[in-house]
């Protein structure tokens, strides 16, 4: 069969298994969406830092809900033996594993994007900040899941993962977080961000292109 | 494709675990319609080799060829299939979806979905999701998955692990006639293997 084939139908195949699994869309949502509800609470009644601090901890906690969704990306895969029968395949494994990455997005990325204007009214976000919000995340987002592809494929092996995981990717993650914040707060503030988004653009075609590589290598060290 | 012969080749392997050499300068050559079967005792080596001739292990001497070429190469992957001790099977996907993504992922071989699984006997068990199975007919699953996509080369581990009588006849006939086309196995069993008319030849690992 061909390629593209081969790709849909990985795709097709853990969008499946995620809506069978219903929690694994459920868990990085919930997460995402407590650790926002409980900042007001921690704070306090003041509106004004709340609003000032508000791109902050929406990309901080999307960054944590993505590093949570994570270890979901292999692991049963791994355990079960279906990662042998992918890495076996004709096709080049990059672009299975970019199959699987681009389901894990839709499935752990794309529900934060869905919430996330909610979520930016309720932390008092001004109106032009929230569609520069939204664009990062829907830049930045698929670059968490790409990035941490290759964490997961060098620690799915290990028994213990997590911390090393941590380790690994979220020093990754920070020009991430750096631009996309620093984006979401000058739009508040009424200035230009193309800068920041032609960043944005620029890591996401790079990690698009680039990122499968090293994870399909990594998953072939895993296996061995 | 090439019909050097023989068809599959290991030169000198050797394997070594934890400071323990499992085996060392290990030569054999598989020729078209020949079994291989390994045999030894828990902890030889036989699962440690067949990841070798899969390449998800590398040697730590020696070398594989396939058709006189390295088994790095995608023609490899394209010609054989492997059947571990993991399935490699989705328990929350059906039969028939399992079947496709393997069909997605190889090329198509000579049985259509629906004889493959009349053949291993799941016939009617297409829509039913595979953690409904038996231990059995995972099992029996896996030898579906080996009929509908095309590979010359079968590397099973422990086939018949979980089969019933039945399905190790079953198992032992498919290996037959994919000799018979010109296909070759490597296999490890503790299980006498049953096979009229077949060239198998024995490997002991100690």
């Amino acid at each position: 069969m061909s390629l593209t084939h081969a790709f849909f139908a990985i795709l097709r195949r853990d969008l499946i298994l995620a809506l069978r699994r219903r929690s694994e869309i459920a868990n990085p949502l919930l997460f995402f969406v407590l650790v926002i509800t409980l900042f007001p609470l921690g704070i306090g009644a003041r509106p004004q830092l709340l609003q000032a601090i508000a791109p902050g901890i929406i990309w901080v906690s999307a960054l944590l809900a993505a590093m949570l969704s994570l270890d979901s990306l292999f692991r049963s895969d791994f355990d079960d033996g279906s990662l042998e029968q992918i890495l076996l395949s004709p096709h080049p494994v990059s672009v299975l594993i970019l199959g699987k990455i681009v389901a894990h997005w839709l499935v752990t990325g794309l529900p934060l994007i869905l919430i996330a204007p909610l979520l930016a009214v309720f932390l008092g976000m001004p109106q032009p900040a929230i569609g520069v919000l939204l664009l990062t995340l829907l830049l930045g987002t698929p670059v968490l899941s790409l990035i941490g592809a290759i964490g997961v494929a060098l620690t799915v092996g290990l028994r213990r993962g997590g911390m090393i995981l941590s380790l690994l990717v979220l020093p990754l993650y920070v020009p991430v977080l750096i631009f996309a914040g620093n984006a979401v707060e000058m739009a508040g503030n009424g200035l230009p961000v193309t800068a920041q988004i032609n960043i944005l653009i620029a890591i996401l075609l790079l990690a698009l292109v680039l990122a499968p590589w090293p994870t399909a290598a990594a998953l072939k060290m895993s296996m061995s | 494709m090439s019909l050097s012969n023989p068809v599959l080749q290991a030169m000198a392997l050797s394997c070594i675990r934890d400071d323990r050499v499992l085996f060392s300068d290990l030569t054999f050559a598989l020729d078209v319609g020949q079994v291989l079967l390994l045999e030894g005792k828990n902890g030889s080596g036989k699962t440690s080799l067949l990841r070798i001739l899969c390449g998800f292990r590398e040697p730590d001497a020696g070398r594989v060829c396939w058709c006189g070429a390295s088994i790095n190469d995608s023609q490899y992957h394209a010609d054989m299939a492997y059947i571990g001790h993991l399935d490699g099977i989705k328990k929350e996907l059906t039969v028939l979806e399992n079947l496709n993504v393997a069909l997605a992922l190889g090329q198509t071989g000579l049985y259509p979905l629906a004889n493959a699984l009349a053949r291993v006997q799941l016939a009617g068990y297409e829509d039913v999701l595979v953690q409904a199975l038996s231990a059995g007919q995972k099992r029996r699953l896996s030898l579906a998955r080996l009929l509908v996509t095309k590979n010359r080369l079968w590397i099973l581990d422990e086939p018949f692990t979980s089969l019933d009588k039945q399905g190790i006849k079953l198992t032992e006939t498919l290996m037959t006639e994919h000799t018979a086309s010109g296909g070759l196995v490597v296999l490890t069993s503790h299980h006498d293997l049953n096979l009229s008319g077949v060239d198998v030849q024995r490997i002991h690992l100690s």
